[in-house]
């Protein structure tokens, strides 16, 4: 099976959807000749030409609002926001517009579109080209969000997004880009939207998480494991809209101790609402209080090294929390 | 303007390409919105129905530019105060009172959104929301896959004067122009924004923005039917052959309160809402098809209870029809989720 980057895959599964279906096309701000800032989509203009790689302006809320018109034509957009800190000026157009054209039209119009926008710090990019954003969508019905952590996971979600009828943000992390690589099958599959999935079998913890830091946790637990006898049982949530409460509830069940690690910061987090779902179905099973270990309640993360070293998350910081848990 | 007045061109439907037939099923269907729009008024007015937002003054220009337009094949983004272009494109006085009265059956939203928040996929009549101007660029990417896919037709879109000082009029034009998409971006500048008179809105002509995105504006007399249906039509022309959008400013006036919650007289005099109400473009089309030899009064009695019937027997129908069931509340949220689970 081939070894790729995580954004090596996300490129995989845009070509091979292009190929697929010729209603699937990228537009953006320098996704053309460029192939975006990160090189996302780099050589898919080539391949596929101007119209169905599109540069747009530079005008966040018509990038959003003019792949909703066309996914309503029965196009199939993927739409780039260059930096997820830049798609504020669309959010009107996302949640007002997109997350709403089902219910408000009672089934007859549907606005399958893809918005993919990079999240995530750690890459010295300060408060506007760092932020988490997913919190201020998630709480947003007829909106699905999913944040891969591996190349398997970034191919197979993108894929089911851009098949997906409904819109889908996907917020992939730019950490990850080209410092996460791993196994990605060549042959045409997709990953089910809507299910977490288990990572680690354990007995001792659970921590819930997506994106990067559920590799400090993986790492984290092989070394607690190894070093301390702690077997942690680690749940990527994967779709965080909607999320799939039964893996959720069943991975909290099985050690009775639980925590929840993201970089958005805590408050109103996605964290929050997953702690809200344990205690409402399992409380009386918990042996220990529910953990988040999350961003800290700032605006968002200095570019200092010190202060963008304090904000993320790191695999010591995790493993300390995990150590903390199994101890109680 | 002064010449016509003095001497009718009686052919002037003819020299925009109207036969007698057109010209006057446009006047009857902008008296169907005009008598369909006061009937609306009434029920709110008796407590029938919680709301309504009103289009009368603006409905010549809605069905000008309705009839102007491929009906076969055209998208259509209105906002909230067209009924009149609704109507032209087809959708029937029973599906809009079935929203007025927020039924199951209403095609619109089934029940679900306040009246005029229109919405009708068989029809192209494309869903609309409450927070201004986000429509236009939903009608850049529907001409956007026009252009895409070859496809001969073009989308037209609606707004108010004070909905293009929104972002998403701005980035819709400037989206449209860079790409000549085939999209036809219409102002229907009745004056205000609910108390706010256009003085107090915009500095400069909203017209004179097209030039700053590359594409032709024209403004038009609103109560002119028939100076809409020509600009419209050439817009249109132009769009099909490749040549891009084209801005419109229908100036015109809004006769009506903002909304049944509104008291406009706070803001505005009753002398100036009169001195208006002179302008209407209603009665001055029925003079024009009299004076063209093709309508008379008699016609003009009968069609008024023509139209009487179709709006009683609309609303009797919109009063009766079942409401959604209270469960149906969680439905399509996603796809698939008939049952009323998550997808």
């Amino acid at each position: 099976m081939p070894v790729m980057e995580y954004i090596e895959a996300l490129r995989l599964a845009m070509r091979e959807e292009m190929e697929r279906d010729e209603n699937v096309f990228v537009l953006g701000e320098d996704v053309g000749l460029k192939g975006g800032v990160f090189t996302t989509t780099k050589g898919l203009q080539q391949q596929f030409g101007e119209h169905r790689v599109m540069d747009t302006p530079l005008s966040e809320s018509a990038i959003a609002g003019v792949a909703i018109g066309a996914a309503m034509y029965g196009m199939k957009p993927i739409a780039e926001m260059q930096y997820s800190d830049f798609m504020f000026p669309a959010a009107n157009q996302i949640i007002s517009e997109a997350a709403k054209i089902r219910y408000r039209s009672n089934n007859d119009w549907s606005c399958p579109v893809v918005i993919r926008a990079p999240i995530g710090g750690g890459i010295f990019g300060g408060l506007y080209h760092s932020q988490c954003p997913e919190s201020v969508f998630f709480g947003t019905p007829g909106l699905k969000i999913v944040a891969p952590f591996t190349p398997y996971d970034a191919k197979g979600l993108l894929k089911a997004a851009v098949r997906d009828p409904d819109p889908v943000l996907f917020f992939e992390n730019k950490k990850c880009y080209t410092l996460i690589t791993g196994e990605v099958p060549e042959t045409d599959y997709t990953v089910e939207i809507g299910k977490a999935n288990v990572l680690r079998e354990g007995d001792d913890i659970t921590v819930i998480s997506y994106s990067l830091p559920l590799h400090f946790a993986l790492e984290a637990a092989e070394e607690l494991q190894e070093e301390e006898g702690i077997s942690a049982h680690i749940l990527d949530l994967r779709t965080l809209q909607p999320l799939d409460k039964e893996s959720i509830v069943e991975a909290v069940r099985r050690t009775g101790k639980v925590m929840i690690v993201h970089e958005d910061n805590k408050t109103g987090g996605i964290g929050a609402e997953v702690a809200a779902i344990i205690a409402e179905e399992l409380l009386y099973e918990l042996d220990a209080p529910i953990m988040r270990v999350c961003g800290p309640d700032v605006p968002a993360m200095p570019i200092n090294p010190p202060g963008e070293k304090f904000f993320m998350l790191n695999k010591n910081k995790v493993k300390d929390a995990m150590r903390q848990l199994a101890i109680y | 303007m002064n010449e016509m007045e003095s001497k009718p061109r009686m052919s002037r439907h003819h020299e925009v390409g109207l036969t007698d037939d057109q010209a006057i099923d446009m006047y009857r269907t902008m008296l169907l919105a005009r008598r369909f729009d006061e009937r609306v008024l009434l029920l709110q007015r008796a407590g029938k129905i919680n709301f309504h937002v009103s289009g009368i003054g603006q409905e010549a220009a809605q069905v000008a530019a309705g009839f102007a337009l491929d009906r076969t094949k055209d998208y259509f983004l209105p906002y909230y105060r067209d009924y009149g272009l609704v109507l032209s494109v087809g959708m029937t006085v029973r599906e809009l009172m079935l929203s007025v009265f927020a039924k199951a059956e209403d095609p619109n939203s089934g029940g679900r959104q306040m009246p005029g928040h229109f919405g009708h996929k068989k029809l192209r009549i494309v869903t609309g929301s409450s927070p201004v101007t986000t429509q236009v660029p939903h009608a850049v990417g529907l001409a956007l896959a026009a252009k895409m896919k070859g496809e001969k037709f073009v989308s037209f879109v609606t707004f108010g004067e004070g909905s293009s000082n929104q972002g998403d009029f701005h980035e819709g034009c400037n989206f449209a122009g860079v790409h000549k998409l085939p999209v036809i971006i219409m102002c229907e500048n009745n004056q205000y924004a609910i108390s706010v008179p256009i003085h107090k809105q915009i500095g400069g002509r909203i017209v004179d923005r097209a030039a700053g995105y590359g594409f032709p504006g024209y403004r038009v007399d609103g109560n002119d039917p028939l100076e809409v249906y020509q600009v419209v039509k050439e817009a249109r022309e132009r769009a099909i052959r490749g040549e891009g959008p084209t801005l419109i400013e229908a100036m015109m006036y809004r006769l009506s309160p903002h909304s049944t919650s509104d008291n406009d007289l706070a803001y505005r005099t009753k002398e100036e809402v009169d001195e208006n109400r002179a302008k209407d473009g209603i009665p001055k089309y029925k003079q024009y098809l009299i004076d063209a030899g093709i309508w008379s009064e008699e016609k003009d009695t009968q069609l008024n209870v023509d139209i009487r019937a179709i709006i009683d027997d609309a609303t009797n129908y919109g009063d009766k029809a079942p409401f959604p069931t209270p469960e149906s509340t969680l439905l399509h949220v996603y796809d698939g989720d008939s049952e009323g689970g998550r997808a």
